[in-house]
């Protein structure tokens, strides 16, 4: 086997080997966890980086085992994919390190971490898989290995989340088995294409293709918590701080918005999908998702579930920006895919933060928190701003490439629900920032537990994460013209969807 | 030339005796040695077969039709890797199992070997006379097993198997006799040729009462009452045997039966029956072990669904292309070798939780999650197959089933299968999310011995690799 061919399994081993290791360390092991932890996280952002660059020089890395007659579990590390296990390591060696402060001394930590690390090998798998039945298997792998992370408390409330979490997900699974199964049918092996690979198909199979792309699409928009398959997503809020971040950023809901992408992009291709008339439809359901998500964020006065609705809404912009059909909307979506990941984890980490240091979950309770905890505040403020979309930061970026992409694709209406959805994010952040920064502090704090010392508001720990993340958002935006951005690369991934295709 | 054939028969009739005159301690040891060299022979058996194709070996020299002919092709040698896998980690948990408690032990080597030996030989013979043989000796060394814990449920339960497997086999040697009185052989080889689509009525009758006989053995929807209490009240290490191995010998029979011997006469109606039988055990044996409290029960109802999937394959390989039917055929196949090692391995883990925690019941295990994480994991894992969730053997066989209804446009199977999918999920974390949730304040946790985990670990594991190695289960079963 040639190096090019181990490289995306050795990604994916330098997560699950390290998980598995920690499966079977006793408790009081702390400092060995957090090390094979932080080791595996090192090397797969080593291994990563080396890929991107070869990558950009048009090395390719493939490998391919044959499971049955006619079925290979495949992985690629193309343009896309590349995108999508970046920020997932990024992201993950920070939630790492957020986590193990964050779980000092609570029970189950070799329980949490090893899971935790299955779930970034889940999240790597999906991104890597080059093939819908490999994209498959690590999408309900995902699932299953989030599970345990979501009833990690084991209380009642928990529980519940688990369970709901559960029916959503395993029967959105099963959708896209049916799909998957049917396609396979069809077309044979369903490789991902840049530019599709179900358009040789002639036109007595519409029918067929239109209903398989409802069920995938179906499949995908449970985890993309698309409305009205949504209902998982706010009870999920329940789990651990870092769960929710990295559930809400990475791995989860990002999987389902990013397996849309690959659907749309790489198994149907954007020109046939439009042919098909399937762009509009999922347009429309995004749409509905955006405004609905902000709407209900407005009347939560739980934090993380106010964050949570938030989520719905912004992570449908990038099944919004997938359906706008042209390549300025494609640079859209995609180049969310990363801006709402490091936007909406800087927002869960100060959330946690809060939570953890000073025992407030209410929105209520946030009166004159900037003062006591500035640099967290100062990361939620850059994190909410993001969101609402002013420039030049992350989120403005995306916005804009969406708005010309909505004219491009000549669907003007699209400007409005972008229009309305800024109004309504800045309804649902300008408040909480008001009470934090304005408001003065006149009764003591829900319960503090990590007392102010040195002149550090909390654990380091705990507040470099959210640190980094608002300085990747502001740079994010303010460099987005430069060779290294994630603009640029979602530029890449655009010129060759589009290769075929002559405006 | 040495020929592992005769000896996957002698092999286990030898230790068996052995072990009931020396008694569980010696016995036991000779078990594992026993099944170590079995399951040798297996693998070499299965290296042979694919390398030189399916054989006939006539034992003692004298062929059929005066002496007894035994034949192997890819699927019995299937079956036979299958069984002796199984049985060998087994043997390693039946004796942590019954440590310091002789009176089961004594009867259960004698009895566990007799019941290999006479699986063994039922997948290598090769006339339907000497099946009937096999299979009334595999029958009453199950009902042995049953029984061997002692006390009034478990002999309450053997009798009721005792008369399930008596019927069964009855209506089978009924069928025998039919086949016999028109064609004047027994012989599966000499059968298949004379059996045409034009036959007399008495070999569809004779048909029908052999399928009949083997579907009660099987335990399929209805005839699955006997299952639940034989296989839910017998101690574990007898119920992963029973479960996992000993109901697949007569469905093997039934592949057997259906696409060699009486494939010129099996229609579509009969298939879409079958089907629809399997249908209602999916459903209703799902449903069951939703509603069961008893961690066993809720175990033995999801081998009552799990078989209901097996005969799904009939309507999906019955008058439809022959690339579709084989299809199905191998997805069945590996749904049965998936099926024994996660059933083994679910058995023996839940048997493992209700010896730590001294209560049968699910409600008992709470808190399992931090006590007995790797026998947790063991049952989540062959969970994951039982679902039928990737990457398990059980995805893998569903995926084939799944590709050959869309293939022949039998959409209603699709549903069931989702649907039973959906079910055996509920069911399996039902017991998962109790394990998470806290002990109570008087539990009281026994330690366990690490034999009582990690071969349960390792059968779910290799169910669960499955999934990636399939290849090589298909490449053997269509050895010719």
């Amino acid at each position: 086997m040639s190096l090019n061919e181990t490289l995306p399994l050795l990604v994916l081993i330098s997560s699950l080997l390290p998980g598995l290791i920690i499966f079977t360390l006793p408790e009081e092991r702390h400092g060995l966890r957090s090390l094979l932890n932080l080791v595996g996280a090192i090397l797969k952002l080593l291994l990563i980086g080396y890929m991107l660059w070869g990558v950009m020089h048009g090395e390719e890395y493939v490998f391919r085992h044959n499971i049955l007659p006619g079925l290979d579990l495949v992985f690629e590390a193309d343009a896309l994919a590349m995108l999508f296990v970046t920020l997932s390591a990024a992201l993950w060696f920070l939630t790492t390190l957020y986590a193990i402060g964050y779980l000092e001394n609570s029970p189950h930590r070799s329980r949490f971490f090893g899971f935790f690390s299955l779930c970034v090998t889940a999240t790597v798998g999906v991104a890597m898989s080059g093939n819908l039945f490999t994209f498959f298997i690590f999408y309900e792998l995902l699932t299953l290995s989030t599970y345990p992370l979501v009833v990690h408390r084991g209380t009642e409330q928990a529980m519940r989340a688990g369970h709901v979490y559960l029916t959503y997900t395993l029967g959105g699974g099963a959708l896209f088995l049916i799909g998957t199964v049917w396609l396979y049918g069809l077309a044979g092996q369903v490789e991902f294409t840049p530019g599709g690979m179900l358009a040789t198909l002639g036109p007595e199979y519409t029918g067929q293709l239109q209903i398989v792309f409802l069920l995938l699409i179906a499949g995908l928009g449970v985890k993309a918590a698309l409305v009205p398959l949504h209902g998982w997503l706010p009870l999920a809020m329940v789990a651990p701080a870092p769960v929710s971040a990295l559930l809400h950023a990475v791995a989860v809901v990002k999987a389902g918005a990013f397996g849309i992408v690959r659907v749309v992009y790489e198994v149907y291709g954007v020109e046939f999908a439009q042919s098909l008339h399937l762009l509009i439809p999922l347009a429309v359901a995004a749409s509905v998702t955006i405004i609905w998500g902000s709407l209900r964020a407005l009347f939560q006065d739980d934090l993380k579930r106010r964050l949570a609705y938030s989520t719905i809404s912004q992570v449908s912009y990038i099944a919004l920006g997938v359906a706008l059909f042209g390549p300025v909307g494609t640079i859209g979506g995609v180049v969310h895919l990363v801006h709402q990941g490091i936007m909406k984890i800087t927002l869960f980490f100060c959330a946690g933060n809060y939570a953890e240091t000073l025992g407030i979950h209410k929105i209520s309770e946030m009166d004159g928190v900037g003062r006591r905890m500035p640099w967290t505040t100062v990361a939620f403020t850059v994190g909410a701003f993001g969101m609402i979309g002013l420039p030049p930061l992350a989120g403005f970026i995306s916005k804009w490439y969406l708005g010309l992409g909505a004219l491009e694709a000549q669907m003007p209406w699209v400007l409005a629900v972008l229009l309305a959805s800024s109004l309504l994010n800045a309804a649902y952040f300008l408040p909480v920032l008001h009470r934090a920064w304005f408001r003065p502090r006149t009764e003591a704090w829900p319960e503090e537990r990590i007392p102010m010392q040195n002149g550090c508001e909390t654990a380091w720990l705990l507040l470099i994460p959210p640190l980094v993340t608002a300085t990747a958002t502001v740079l994010a935006g303010l460099f987005a013209a430069s060779a290294i951005s994630p603009l640029d690369w979602a530029k890449l991934i655009a010129t060759r969807e589009y290769l075929h295709w002559v405006p | 030339m040495f020929d592992p054939i005769p000896w996957l028969i002698l092999l286990p009739l030898i230790w068996a005796t052995l072990a009931f005159i020396y008694g569980p301690g010696r016995g036991g040891r000779l078990a594992v040695a026993g099944l170590t060299l079995q399951l040798a022979l297996a693998a070499i058996l299965a290296q042979q077969i694919v390398a030189d194709g399916a054989r006939v070996y006539a034992v003692g020299g004298w062929g059929a039709p005066l002496g007894i002919d035994l034949a192997v092709d890819g699927l019995s040698a299937v079956m036979l890797l299958l069984t002796q896998a199984v049985a060998f980690p087994l043997a390693f948990y039946a004796r942590a199992y019954f440590a310091g408690n002789a009176h089961p032990l004594r009867y259960f080597w004698p009895l566990t070997g007799y019941l290999l030996a006479a699986m063994n030989a039922l997948f290598l013979s090769a006339d339907v006379f000497n099946i009937y043989v096999t299979l009334e000796l595999l029958g009453l060394a199950a009902v042995g097993l049953v029984a061997v814990a002692g006390g009034a449920g478990p002999i309450s339960a053997a009798m009721r198997y005792l008369l399930a497997t008596l019927l069964g086999s009855g209506a089978y040697l009924l069928g025998v006799a039919l086949l016999y009185g028109v064609y004047g052989s027994v012989s599966l080889a000499e059968l298949a040729p004379l059996i045409e689509a034009d036959a007399p009525v008495a070999v569809s009758l004779a048909a029908a009462l052999m399928m009949l006989g083997l579907m009660l053995k099987t335990a399929l929807f209805p005839f699955h009452f006997w299952l639940p209490p034989a296989h839910g009240g017998a101690p574990a290490p007898v119920s992963a045997l029973l479960s996992a191995l000993v109901i697949k010998a007569s469905f093997y029979l039934i592949l057997r039966l259906w696409f060699d011997l009486f494939a010129p006469i099996v229609n579509v109606t009969a298939a879409q029956f079958l089907g629809a039988l399997g249908a209602g055990a999916v459903l209703w044996g799902s449903l069951q072990a939703l509603r069961q409290t008893h961690l066993k029960r809720l175990v033995a109802y999801s081998t009552v669904a799990q078989v209901g999937y097996l005969f799904l394959l009939f309507p999906l390989a019955t008058g439809v292309s022959s690339e579709v039917a084989a299809s199905a055929l191998q997805g069945g196949v590996l749904l049965v070798v998936a099926h024994g090692l996660a059933k083994a391995a679910m058995f023996a883990a839940a048997g493992a939780m209700i010896a730590a925690t001294g209560r049968d019941e699910i409600a008992g295990i709470a808190g399992v999650a931090a006590r007995l994480p790797l026998t947790l994991f063991t049952f989540a894992l062959a969970g994951v197959t039982i679902m039928g969730l990737p990457p398990s053997g059980g995805f893998a066989a569903k995926w084939l089933l799944l590709g050959a209804a869309l293939a022949s446009g039998q959409w209603w199977w699709i549903v069931v299968m989702v649907v039973g999918g959906l079910l055996s999920a509920a069911y399996v974390f039902k017991v998962l999310r109790q394990a998470f949730l806290p002990a109570a304040e008087t539990a009281n946790f026994k330690p366990l011995p690490r034999m009582l985990e990690w071969p349960a670990f390792l059968l779910a594991l290799a169910s669960l690799v499955l999934g990636l190695g399939g290849g090589e289960v298909l490449s053997l079963l269509g050895a010719a």
